[in-house]
C-alpha cells in the first residue's frame, strides 16, 4: 500500500487508487472554492477541474486523472 | 515515426478503431488522456488488447499540430449537468462520475446512494455501484413514464439492448422525478419526499467532448459531428466515431470506430437509436428552473446564477462575470448556459486547457 503524505501529514492509500478517490476516501475534500465552499470531484473523469489538487509541488493537477505513488505529496490547497 | 493512423480516445470506438487500423495493416497509434485503455465503460479494466498498436496514456491532445494519413477522433462523451440547490456540496457528484470515481478505488461499500437526472446512464450506473456494494435507494429518471413505455415497444428493434434493459432494471426505478434541492446527507425531490444518501449522483444525459472535432473545424451539425458512411468529417483525413457523432452508446461506438479504422462503411441502424435516446429522454422544462439567484452556475469561479441573468449570450457572461473562465474553460456550465438561456458555446482556442504558469516553472 502507497503512503502518502497530504496536507503534510502521512496516510496509506490502496494500490490502483487515484489520488481524488484516496482523498474521498479519507474524507478529505479536494479544494476549497474562490468562495470558500469546500468541493469534491463532480465528473471523476478530467473535464470538470473540482478535483485540482498540488502533486509533488505542481499545482493545477486533476486529482482523478493521476494514480497515487509511494511517497507522494498532495496539498489541497488549489482555490 | 510517421503514422497511417492516429487515434485520439482509447474508449470502446477508439480502441474499436486501432485494432481495425492495425488489422488493415496501418502503422497505428492511439492516444488517451487516461492513465490506460477502456474509456468510460471500461475505466481501468486490465487485458485489453491492443497487439502492434503503439499506445500513449496519461496524454492529452491539445492541439493537432501532428499529421497522419488518417486522424481518428474518438474523444467520447461528459455528462450535462444542471444546477439546483446544494449541488455544489461535496457528497453530490454525476452519476457517471461517482460510477468513474468508484472504478478508480473510492470505495462505496455500505453507502447509501440515491442516482437522479436523466437517461440509461443511470440503470448501468445502478447496477455497477451495486456490484461494488454500495446501496441504491432511488434511481429518480426526470423522463415520464409514457416516454419511457414508448423507449421499451420500440426496442423490441434492437433484441440486444431490450436484453441489456431488462438485466439492468432495478425495482427503485422511479420515473417523473427529479431532484429539488440537496442538503447535507440527503435529497428533497419533485415529490415533496427528503431522501437520506451518503451521495447523491445526478447528471441529465451525455454530451460529445467536440473541442477537438471543433478546432479541426469539423462541421458540427445538430451538436454532433457530420459524418459520412466512412464516418469521415468534413475535413480531409480526419474521422470522428463514438459519442461525438451521436450519443448511442457502445454497439455503436464499436461499429464506427471499426469501420474507421478499416475503412468501410458503418453497418446497422445506429442512428435511429440516437434519434430514439434523444425523443425519450428529452429534458423537462422544469429542470432549467430548479436554480435559485444564489444558485451557482459557474464552479470554477463560483458565479451565481443571479449575476447571469443580464447577460445576453456566452460571451458577454464570460466577459461581465467570469464564467466559464476559470479551469475548466466552460466545459461544465457552457453546456449549462446553453441549457438555461439558449446561448450556443462559444468557440474553443488553444491550447484547449489552461497551463499555469507556476506549474510550468515548478515542472
Ligand atoms: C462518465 C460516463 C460513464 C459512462 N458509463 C457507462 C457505462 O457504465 N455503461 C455504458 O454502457 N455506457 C456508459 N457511458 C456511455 C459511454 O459514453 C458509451 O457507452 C461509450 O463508452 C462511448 O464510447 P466512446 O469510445 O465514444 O467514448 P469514451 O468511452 O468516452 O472514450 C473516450 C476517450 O477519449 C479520451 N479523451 C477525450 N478527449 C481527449 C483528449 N483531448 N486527449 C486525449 N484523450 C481524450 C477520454 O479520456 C476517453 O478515455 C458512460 C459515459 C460517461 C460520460
Ligand atoms: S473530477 Fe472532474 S476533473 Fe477530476
Amino acid at each position: 500500500m502507497p503512503h502518502i503524505v497530504i496536507n503534510g501529514t502521512p496516510h496509506q492509500a490502496d494500490e490502483k487508487t487515484t489520488v481524488a478517490a484516496a482523498l474521498m476516501n479519507l474524507g478529505i475534500t479536494s479544494r476549497t472554492s474562490v468562495s470558500g465552499q469546500p468541493r469534491n470531484p463532480l465528473c471523476g473523469m478530467g473535464i470538470c477541474f473540482e478535483c485540482r489538487v498540488t502533486i509533488d509541488g505542481i499545482a493545477y493537477q486533476r486529482g482523478c486523472q493521476v494514480e497515487v505513488r509511494e511517497g507522494m505529496e498532495v496539498s489541497t490547497d488549489a482555490i | 515515426m510517421r503514422y497511417d493512423a492516429i487515434i485520439i480516445g482509447a474508449g470502446p470506438a477508439g480502441l474499436a478503431a486501432a485494432r481495425a487500423a492495425k488489422h488493415a495493416g496501418k502503422q497505428t497509434l492511439i492516444i488517451d488522456d487516461n492513465h490506460g485503455p477502456g474509456g468510460q465503460i471500461w475505466r481501468g479494466r486490465d487485458g485489453i488488447e491492443l497487439k502492434g498498436v503503439d499506445r500513449r496514456f496519461s496524454t492529452q491532445i491539445t492541439d493537432l499540430n501532428f499529421s497522419a494519413t488518417q486522424i481518428i477522433l474518438a474523444t467520447g462523451a461528459r455528462e450535462l449537468f444542471l444546477p439546483f440547490p446544494g449541488w455544489t456540496l461535496p457528497h453530490v457528484l454525476g452519476a457517471g462520475g461517482l460510477q468513474a470515481m468508484a472504478k478508480q478505488g473510492l470505495n462505496v461499500q455500505g453507502k447509501s446512494v440515491v442516482i437522479a437526472g436523466s437517461g440509461p446512464l443511470l440503470l448501468a450506473v445502478a447496477s455497477n455501484l451495486k456490484k461494488a456494494g454500495a446501496d441504491i435507494t432511488l434511481i429518480a429518471e426526470q423522463a415520464p413514464w409514457s416516454s419511457l413505455l414508448h423507449f421499451g415497444s420500440q426496442l423490441l428493434r434492437w433484441p440486444s439492448k431490450l436484453t441489456q434493459a431488462l438485466q439492468l432494471f432495478n425495482i427503485n426505478y422511479t420515473p417523473n422525478l427529479w431532484p429539488i434541492e440537496a442538503k447535507p446527507g440527503e435529497v428533497l425531490m419533485s415529490n415533496g419526499k427528503t431522501y437520506p444518501c451518503n451521495y447523491l449522483a445526478c447528471a441529465f444525459g451525455l454530451l460529445p467532448n467536440l473541442e477537438l472535432a471543433r478546432l479541426a473545424n469539423c462541421k458540427i451539425e445538430n451538436g454532433f459531428v457530420k459524418v459520412n458512411r466512412h464516418q469521415q468529417t468534413s475535413v480531409q483525413g480526419i474521422y470522428a466515431v463514438g459519442e461525438l457523432t451521436g450519443i448511442g452508446g457502445l454497439e455503436k461506438a464499436e461499429a464506427e470506430g471499426e469501420a474507421a479504422g478499416a475503412g468501410t462503411a458503418t453497418l446497422g441502424n445506429h442512428q435511429d437509436f440516437v434519434k430514439l435516446l434523444t425523443r425519450t429522454f428529452k429534458l423537462r422544462d422544469e429542470l432549467k428552473q430548479l436554480a435559485q439567484p444564489d444558485t451557482i452556475l459557474c464552479r470554477c469561479e463560483d458565479i451565481p446564477f443571479s449575476r447571469t441573468t443580464q447577460c445576453s449570450s456566452m460571451r458577454e457572461a464570460k466577459l461581465q462575470t467570469r464564467c466559464g473562465m476559470g479551469p475548466c474553460q466552460g466545459r461544465i456550465c457552457g453546456p449549462i448556459l446553453e441549457q438555461l438561456y439558449g446561448w450556443p458555446s462559444d468557440s474553443v482556442r488553444q491550447p484547449l486547457y489552461p497551463v499555469p504558469l507556476k506549474s510550468l516553472i515548478q515542472s
